[in-house]
């Protein structure tokens, strides 16, 4: 199983790191019978797809069953693969036709285009000040300060809660920031993926990371307020 | 050039940090950012949020599925 050359080990080391190499180098190797190379594939994308299969049927084992299908349909096809998309996303489409199919089977699917996102405010209008104050339409009182830098990753148990707030988020809004943010999916990637438009993904994605950083905000408000 | 607001602001912040506000559009939502402090820390929250997001390790494939499809390739590729 791992008797890989001295040059295929340099090629898995090189991507460990979440770096895959090209799609040319990827089917090739595939097509080969590179066990090392489907192992890695299924070590860097499967996490995002189990995710991305939870948002159509209602329990994890499904969500499961969904990524092995997608992944023996994946080995079946590899041969047959004409590289109109990059290789990424045409897993990922075989996962979402194969989980809708799953979600119709089962009946059980979570409503998934019935919703449409409307074009309300982010944040509560009432964090801002009105027409009667000196400055409508800027913040009353600023957001609290976080205790962690800006822009730096949060510590082990607010990743908990940010988990928590990603599950609770309306499925189209959870597949496209799971895709983005998590998986880090590029916006071409996830239209193609999900098959939505450019505006449609940027305005999931708004009001996802928008609602992230909200539980956040009460997360770090009630820590404040009991400590 | 009208100023923007806060409100306006936020509902801003995923395009900018899409780098897809156009270029004049861009420079008034940086000048208001370079003057507010409270929109300065929710584009830096929001940063944040994204960031511990993509550090997120979520649960794989179980043990056994990962070897049944490992073998699942074994037996399509070198039949």
């Amino acid at each position: 199983m791992s008797q890989m050359s001295y040059q295929e080990e340099t090629i898995v080391e090189s991507f460990t790191g979440g770096r895959l190499p090209p799609d040319d180098v990827v089917v090739a190797a595939l097509r080969a019978g590179d066990e090392a190379m489907f192992a890695t594939l299924l070590d860097t994308w499967s996490r995002g797809m189990l995710w991305l299969a939870r948002t159509h049927v209602s329990t994890n084992d499904s969500a499961e069953e969904i990524v092995q299908d997608t992944w023996l349909a994946v080995v079946r096809g590899i041969g047959g693969f004409e590289g109109r998309s990059s290789v990424k996303t045409w897993v990922y489409r075989i996962l979402v036709n194969t989980a809708k199919k799953r979600g119709m089977r089962e009946n059980r699917t979570v409503p998934w285009s019935s919703v449409f996102e409307q074009e309300r405010p982010t944040v509560d209008r009432s964090r801002f000040q009105g027409v009667d104050d000196p400055l409508p339409g800027h913040w009353k009182e600023l957001p609290a300060a976080w205790p962690t830098p800006e822009g730096e990753v949060l510590a082990a148990e607010v990743r908990g809660r940010i988990a928590a707030a990603l599950a609770e988020l309306p499925p189209r809004q959870r597949a496209v920031i799971t895709l983005r943010d998590v998986e880090g999916c590029t916006s071409e990637e996830v239209c193609e993926i999900l098959e939505i438009s450019a505006a449609n993904q940027r305005v999931l994605l708004h009001r996802a990371r928008a609602s992230v950083r909200g539980q956040l905000e009460d997360y770090f408000e009630t820590a404040r307020r009991s400590a | 050039m009208k100023r923007f607001t806060c409100d306006e602001v936020v509902e801003l912040v995923t395009v900018y940090m899409e780098g897809e506000l156009d270029g004049p559009t861009g420079y008034r939502f940086e000048e208001h950012l370079g003057g507010c402090e409270g929109c300065e820390r929710y584009l830096g929250q929001l940063r944040t949020t994204v960031a511990t997001l993509g550090d997120l390790r979520p649960d794989g494939l179980a043990d056994d599925t990962r070897e049944g499809l490992l073998s699942a390739f074994r037996d399509w590729r070198r039949p």
